[in-house]
């Protein structure tokens, strides 16, 4: 059996679905737990036939309910486990990650957003960020990558495998059904050639020795008797998950320092956005560029300074503004005006921002 | 000085005695659980985990890794966590509402699977945490929060007969048992014999156990008696029903 499922780095032309696939296996996932729903089954269709020559498994469960306890599972054992969702499984998949959560169990899950609410479509949308940033009965102590490009497909799962064992709070990589179906280039790497350490994973049950022998029994719940039980737990949550986040919140821009407007948008449309700047650039109008990586935690201090400094953000979604309420709170007081661009589970192109910010600037 | 009968070892003494109503069948049950785990010796790679519901109190019960987790999703948990380690010995616990109600699909594919886990389902007829409402196992003609003039089965249909679905849809190398808190010699025989299934690697083990909540049937102690030695078991039949190696039929109690 070969040690390594990538030697060095390799070049390769492939879609979303199969990077994440051989994403996951340099990361060091060692089971992954699945239920079909269109647009990520491919992860599946790759790891089920990658894995087997890696010593790594697979358990294609009843539900998505299911797949998403048995991550949980998975990682009580101490082996990096993983699932993926979307849509309708995305919804079902909030109440095993909010055990997650109320555990500190660090769960990975790809998200390959499709149109909502409900069945809705099976291509596209950006509108499971709500859900994937704050689903859940609870507070929303997660950690969410939006990614943008294979390339970050691959780096962001590999990163997202790290981030949890690292942190211990359910971490979500959020993509979308372009990314999942599409292919393009991209650099497939085996992490450690570029200095990667991968975090290593480590039993939560089942621990070496007799439990109130040789160690303490240990034992998670997720039901506590009072409030004030539950408040203590979530304050020292509170204060572990505000340490991290500066840490851990990430983002992309350019040419914020002088500009009016800026546009922030997400994930693959970002890209859009990014190529809608550098046109406008060129026809002498002053626009920026953002980009949050982390939709949770957000990289709260980089808007609030870009906030501070233009005049307008223009806020671009393949959704009805579900990015745009949380910059809202995030850029709460600061001087901006808040404008958008939403066509709610429609792809979006480089013109439509053009001639959008034309429209502002008219 | 009175001398107190001896819990099994694998018991957490300083959680003791235990949050369960008194008169509760959970105490009995988790008893002879630990008398099976003690006998066994696997107190060391045993994990018990525990649902939503009246079993959650069994959360920090044992001296043995515990994981409590939400309404049916038990047995994912533990099938997940036996997947990923298969030297550890995975017990689910939980109620007649998350096996048979909420978390039975769970229940249904563990089992058409032949998940390598031990499920011990404890039936006491109705929703005790939730405040006594109808349950897959209500008796006919029970009276429940929610089934107040008595559960009418042609509306809401009968007691669900889950080690029989259980037998029925797993292969050879099941084991499938229904016990009761009023025989617990028994009961710990079966229970010793789903983990020991599990042991062997044969596949699925599940035992089902009546059991009693005086709370909720609003019962005193000689009428709660009464339901689970006598009532119980004229709808819910008590013995082995599938035994890996035994040709069908030749299970008996």
């Amino acid at each position: 059996m070969p040690d390594k499922p990538i030697e060095g780095e390799k070049r390769v032309f492939m879609t979303g679905n199969e990077v994440v696939a051989w994403a996951a296996l340099v990361a060091g996932a060692e089971i992954m737990y699945g239920y079909p729903i269109t647009p990520q089954n491919e992860i599946m269709h790759y790891w089920t036939r990658l894995a087997p020559k890696y010593g790594r498994e697979f358990l294609q469960t009843e539900d998505e309910l299911s797949a998403g306890f048995t991550t949980v599972g998975g990682v009580l054992a101490g082996r990096k486990a993983f699932t993926a969702t979307a849509g309708p499984g995305n919804t079902l998949m909030q109440e095993p990650m909010s055990m997650a959560e109320a555990m500190r169990l660090p769960t990975v899950v790809v998200i390959q957003q499709r149109g909502g609410p409900s069945t809705a479509t099976v291509i596209y949308s950006q509108q499971e960020v709500t859900m994937t940033t704050l689903g859940g009965n609870g507070e929303g102590l997660r950690i969410v990558y939006s990614t943008a490009t294979h390339q970050e497909l691959f780096d962001y799962t590999i990163k997202a495998f790290n981030t949890a064992w690292k942190y211990r709070f359910p971490t979500f990589v959020l993509g979308d059904g372009y990314q999942a179906k599409m292919r393009e280039s991209l650099t497939i790497y085996d992490p450690a050639s570029r200095g990667i350490e991968l975090v290593e994973a480590e039993p939560f049950l089942g621990k070496p020795g007799v439990p109130g022998v040789d160690r303490p029994p240990t034992q998670l719940r997720n039901t506590y008797n009072v409030e004030e039980e539950l408040y203590e737990v979530l304050e020292g949550y509170f204060k572990d998950y505000e340490k991290i986040a500066p840490e851990v919140a990430e983002y992309e821009a350019f040419d914020v320092e002088d500009a009016d407007l800026v546009v922030v948008s997400h994930g693959v449309v970002s890209r859009a956005c990014k190529a809608a700047v550098k046109e406008l650039r060129e026809e002498g109008i002053k626009v920026g560029y953002f980009r949050p990586i982390t939709l949770r935690p957000l990289p709260v201090d980089a808007i609030r300074e870009t906030a501070s400094k233009a005049r307008q953000f223009l806020v671009v979604e393949s959704a009805n503004g579900q990015m745009a309420r949380l910059l809202k709170e995030a850029a709460f007081g600061c001087p901006v005006e808040m404008l958008s661009l939403f066509k709610p589970g429609v792809g979006i192109t480089a013109e439509d921002v053009v001639s959008r910010v034309k429209e502002i600037a008219g | 000085m009175s001398v107190q009968p001896a819990m099994p070892k694998s018991w957490r003494v300083d959680t003791k005695p235990h949050k369960f109503c008194p008169g509760c069948g959970h105490g009995l049950v988790l008893k002879a659980l630990g008398q099976a785990i003690d006998e066994l010796g696997i107190q060391d790679r045993a994990v018990f985990g525990c649902d939503i519901g009246c079993s959650l109190l069994a959360w920090d019960f044992f001296n043995v890794d515990t994981i409590q987790t939400h309404h049916g999703r038990t047995t994912p948990v533990i099938t997940g966590l036996k997947r990923a380690n298969p030297n550890l010995i995975g017990i689910a616990y939980m109620g007649d509402g998350g096996g048979y109600a909420i978390g039975s699909q769970h229940l249904v594919n563990a089992a058409s699977r032949n998940e390598r886990i031990t499920v011990i389902l404890v039936n006491n007829t109705q929703y005790g945490m939730t405040g006594g409402q109808m349950a897959p196992t209500t008796l006919p003609g029970q009276k429940t929060e929610t089934t107040p003039y008595g559960r009418d089965p042609e509306k809401t249909g009968y007691p669900t007969q889950g080690p029989e679905m259980v037998a029925a849809i797993t292969r050879e190398g099941a084991y499938v048992a229904r016990g009761t808190v009023a025989n617990l010699r028994q009961l710990k025989n079966y229970l010793k014999k789903a983990l020991e299934n599990q042991m062997a690697g044969n596949g699925f083990s599940f035992v089902e156990v009546l059991s009693t909540c005086p709370t909720n049937w609003r019962t005193n102690a000689e009428e709660t008696w009464k339901m689970v030695e006598q009532e119980l078991p004229r709808y819910f039949k008590v013995g082995e029903i599938k035994v890996p190696g035994q040709k069908e039929g030749e299970a008996n109690g």
